[in-house]
Order: C-alpha cells, then structure tokens, then sequence
C-alpha cells in the first residue's frame, strides 16, 4: 500500500458510512429505505473489521467476522423483503407511517 | 478445560436435539397430513432439552468449540429458565385460537430454533458467537411476530420489530469493531485481559464503544431507551410469541448482558464484589439505564387500555428491577436477578396465558374485555390473573414479593440507597395499573352482552400450574433460591 493512507482513513470512512447510514435510518419513510440504510451500518463495522485486522498484524479474525457480517446482512435482507412484501400485500404501501395502527 | 469440537458436543446435547427437533418438524410437516400432532411434538422436544439440561453432569465448567461458547453453571441456569420458556410457549401455541390456523409445522420450527439462538446466547464468550446468536433469536423472533400473515397488526408489528432489530444490530456490530480494534480480539477472556491494562488505552472510545454495544443488548431486554419496539410488537404479536418474548427473549438478554459486563470486562474481587476493569467504566451508564428503565416502564403503563400493551410496559418495568441486581456490582445481586428472572418467568407467563384464554373466548384484549369476567363464568382465571398481578407487584405470600425482596436486599447491602427508594417508589406506582383489571373483573358488574368464558382443560391445566407456582414458591422458595445460588458461577479459565 501506498499514498500513505493509514488506518485512521478508513476509520474515518467507517464512521462516515455509519452516521449516513443511521441519517439514512432516520429520515427515510420508505421501509426498504430504511433497511438500506441499517446495510450501511453494517458494512461501516465491516470496513473497521477489515481495516483493524489489515493494520493489526497477521490476524484472521477481523477478515471471517466481516464474512459472517456479510451473510447475516444478506439473511436480514431476505427476512427484511418478505416482511415488507407481506405488508405491501395487506396494505398496498411500504410507507412506515402509512402502516401506523399500534401506537401510545 | 478448552475442549475441541468432537469432546465439547457431550456438552451440547440439549442443543443438538433442538437442531434434530427443527429438522424433525420440518420433513413432517412436508409428509403428515393432519398438522395437529406436530405441535405435541414440538413439547416433546423442547422437554427432552429440558431434561438434558436436569442431567447435565455438574462440574467446574470448560470451553466448548475452541473457546466460542462456555459451559459452566451461569449458563445452565438460563438454559433452564429458556427452555422452560419455550415448553409454556408451545403449549400456549397448542391451546391458542390465533394460531391454529397457521402452517404448524414451519412455526414449531422457527420457534424452537428461536429457543436454540437463545440457548447459544447464553453460552456464548465470544463477541463474534453472541452476535451470530443475538441475530438468530432476531431473524426467527421477526418470522414468529409476523406469522398471522393476513392480519395486519401482526404484519406490522414485523415491521417494527425488524426495523428497531436492524439498528440495534447495527449499532452493535459497529461498537464490536470498535473493542475488536483496541483488544485485538473478540474472545471475553483477551478483552478483559487488554482493558485490565491501564494507561494507555483510548477510555472515551471503549466507554462509546460500550454505549454503542449495550444498544444491541438492550434492545433484547426492551430497556429504555432501547424499547420502542416493544409495545408494539407484544401487541401485535400472537399471544403465545408474545410470551415466548417476554420471557425467554429476556432471559437470553440477561445472560448475555451479565456475562458481557461481569467476566468480559470486570473483575472479582473478595467477597464476591467485583469491579469494573480500568479502561471500561460501565457502572454509571447501566445505573441510569436502569433508573430510566423502571421509572419510564411504570409511568408509560398507567395509561394503557390493551391488556397486551400493559403487560409490555410492565414487563420493561420488570426489567428495571432485574437490572438493580446487576449495576450493583456484587455476587448477592447477581444471584437476586437470577431469581428475579425466574420469578418473573412463572407470574408474566401466568398472566399472558390469562390474557390467551379471554382472547380465546371474547377475541377482544382491551381492560373493557375483563369486565365483571369473574361474573360471567371466568372466576377461576380471573382469580388466577389477580394472582399473577400481584405478584408482579410484589405484594407479600407471592414469589414476586420473594423477588423483589433479595433485589432490595442486595440493593440495601451495598449501599444504593437512592435506588432502593427509586425501586420501592416504582413498585408503589406499579400497584396502581396492576389494580385497574382485577377492579374491572371483580368490581364491576357484567353488562349482559358479553361472551362468557369458557372452560378448556388445556389452558386451564397450565394457568394452575403456574397459579399454583406463584403462590408456593411465593411461601417456600428454598430450592429456587438454591439453584440461583449454585448458579452464581461463570467459567473463566481453569484457575
């Protein structure tokens, strides 16, 4: 590696991706939004794993935990769609306000 | 010890027999035709983890699965509790009208692979093994929130769930990455090794990164300000899911939680007091949490009107106090919590399946549903149901007031004074809501239109079980008491 990046740049670009992410999470109405913006969670701890295990020496950890990080966002995703799909099917919108019974 | 992969399986029997017991369910389900003994079946086997759990062999404890999970008393105590969750969840299921109509074999399914992620969090010394467990309890809660796939409420409490889930998840896995980078490692042991190093360590980054960790953790134990989700979702939820996540969702929670905060980044001192390592000072946040967590919990449920969303409010209340038994730092308040967790397990299970069989007969869960109930054939459950809320008061001669007695025991003996009166003040609020149903079902007179309740030996059967429970062990708690005791131990290394 070279153009002296260290790792303090991809913590800076984790933390980035993370506060867009909970900014994402926050402002959107949309649900599929919304679970766009926890993916940019979850690959902001990704790039920290990788970063600190790159930076840390020879150590495998870091690597396999961003692997189960990966799958476990995709199986979110999976469960996350059918969820909303079902909701489409009853409400006719993803909107999260729009689904709002439960409340007080 | 630290066992390989073949010697740490005769440590996880209960465990492998869940795995068949899914696997099991699910081929049957494709084969039988007549769906209804599927459920038996799912009893079956959530009893038999049961008993392999009775039989486990007592000794000092090991490592299982080079150092991914633990096997000690600590985590026995919670496979117990869970277990014995699941086995009351099922029988709910069995005995409800929501959800037998369902496609049975999926849901035993998922909800005893539900009670293996719990299992598996309660064992688990790894941050990586938590994480992959807290996410399966997630997954499989979301599906089993969401099963009455053409009622709304159901669909949207899914919603919810899933959606708080996501960024609790979230912002745990980040707070993981954060300790992964200053400990260099994920296993409890290395972690409380490289905090106990002082000097040189980034405190306010461990104490964010902690913040950003018990995000995830509490948000499985529904504490403020990680609780949003559940009223929602108990409301939405089938009653039997409901339970299954008030109590043994919890209870998994609280093990992880205890175990995190207790050998990962504490030590013990003499006397059974610990303490918390140099560079993680956790104590005061947990306190705060606590405080908020049982103040807001009580003063939220005053005003509710769904019998469902009152119970979740109280059931974050509840959590406050198991909490008091953690942020006091001491052995007795850690045993106190696990006896406070059992307690609560046999009064909001009794109270929830109250709630099942009214629902069962009128289809309705608001406070107005329980009106004259005990004079429109209901005596014996709304005798029940007056039973399990005041235990969740802790009035005396009930094994909530045993409970919350050894809380505010501990409390006392160290010290905490303010949160003792906190605590006290909280239970006082408690009494109020707690009182506005068995007002409504013995003081009221029945309009005349209302569905009478009937009798079914089924449900009936369990709420005297745990009537019964409440009152005796309310009377005579030494072997509870016992268990808690010779719970009291966390595996950390041969020593």
């Amino acid at each position: 590696m070279g153009g002296g990046i260290t790792l303090e740049h991809f913590l800076v670009l984790g933390l980035i991706l993370f506060l867009l992410g909970a900014y994402c999470v926050l402002t959107r109405r949309n649900a599929i939004g919304i679970l766009l913006g926890i993916e940019l969670m979850l690959n902001a701890a990704n790039i920290n794993y990788l970063a600190f295990a790159f930076f840390g020496g020879a150590r495998y950890d870091g690597q396999i935990f961003a692997i189960f990080v990966i799958m476990l966002a995709a199986a979110e995703a999976v469960i996350g769609l059918a969820v909303i799909l079902a909701i489409y099917q009853n409400l006719r919108t993803i909107d999260v306000d729009a689904t709002e019974t439960l409340s007080g | 010890m630290d066992l390989g992969n073949a010697a740490s399986l005769s440590h996880f029997l209960p465990e492998l027999l869940l795995t068949a017991g899914v696997i099991v369910l699910v081929v049957a389900d494709l084969i039988v035709r007549n769906k209804a003994p599927l459920g038996d079946l799912a009893l079956i086997i959530a009893a038999g983890a049961l008993v392999l759990i009775a039989i486990e062999p007592a000794q000092r404890g090991a490592w299982l699965f080079h150092r991914m999970l633990v096997f000690d008393a600590f985590g026995l105590f919670f496979r117990a509790l869970i277990a014995l969750a699941a086995m009351v969840a099922v029988w709910m299921s069995i005995g409800s009208e929501e959800v037998c109509h369902c496609d049975q074999g999926e849901y035993y399914a998922i909800l005893l692979a539900s009670t293996l992620g719990m299992f598996l969090m309660a064992e688990a010394t790894n941050l990586l093994m938590a994480y992959l467990a807290l996410e399966f309890v997630s997954l499989t809660s979301y599906i089993l929130t969401g099963f009455l796939r053409h009622n709304r409420r159901s669909q949207e409490a899914a919603l919810k769930y899933l959606i708080y889930g996501g960024v609790a998840s979230g912002t745990m896995i980040y707070g993981v990455s954060w300790i992964f980078g200053i400990a260099g490692s994920l296993d409890f042991g290395a972690i409380n090794r490289a905090l106990a190093a002082p000097g040189h360590l980034p405190v306010l980054t461990v104490f964010i990164a902690l913040v950003l960790i018990l995000a995830g953790l509490g948000y499985k134990i529904a504490a403020v300000p990680f609780h949003m989700w559940a009223p929602d979702v108990y409301t939405g939820a089938p009653i039997p899911i409901t339970t299954f996540l008030a109590v043994g969702s919890k209870a998994a929670g609280f093990a992880l939680l205890t175990r995190f905060f207790y050998p990962a980044i504490s030590h013990l001192g003499a006397g059974g007091s610990w303490q918390a390592l140099a560079g993680a000072d956790w104590p005061q946040l947990l306190l705060v949490v606590c405080v908020i967590t049982m103040t807001l919990g009580n003063l939220a449920a005053l005003q509710q009107t769904n019998m469902k969303r009152l119970l979740a409010y109280s059931s974050i209340a509840q959590a406050g106090y198991a909490l008091m038994g953690v942020v006091i730092l001491t052995n007795d308040g850690i045993r106190a919590m696990l006896f406070y967790l059992f307690a609560y397990y046999v009064m909001d299970a009794g109270a929830f399946l109250v709630v099942m069989i009214v629902a069962n007969a009128t289809g309705r869960e608001d406070i107005e549903a329980y009106r004259g109930l005990a004079w429109r054939g209901g005596a014996v459950p709304a005798v029940a149901l007056a039973i399990f809320l005041l235990s969740l008061t802790g009035i005396p001669a009930t094994i909530g007031f045993i409970g919350k007695f050894y809380i505010f025991a501990a409390v006392i003996r160290s010290r905490f004074y303010v949160l003792a009166v906190i605590g006290i003040l909280n239970s006082t609020v408690s009494l109020y809501y707690y009182m506005a149903p068995i007002r409504m079902m013995f003081l009221e007179e029945p309009r005349g239109d209302e569905t009478p309740v009937t009798f079914e030996l089924w449900n009936y059967g369990l709420m005297g079980v745990l009537a019964c429970a409440t009152i005796v062990l309310g009377l005579y708690w030494t072997p509870i008491i016992a268990f808690a005791d010779r719970s009291m131990h966390f595996f950390t290394g041969p020593s």
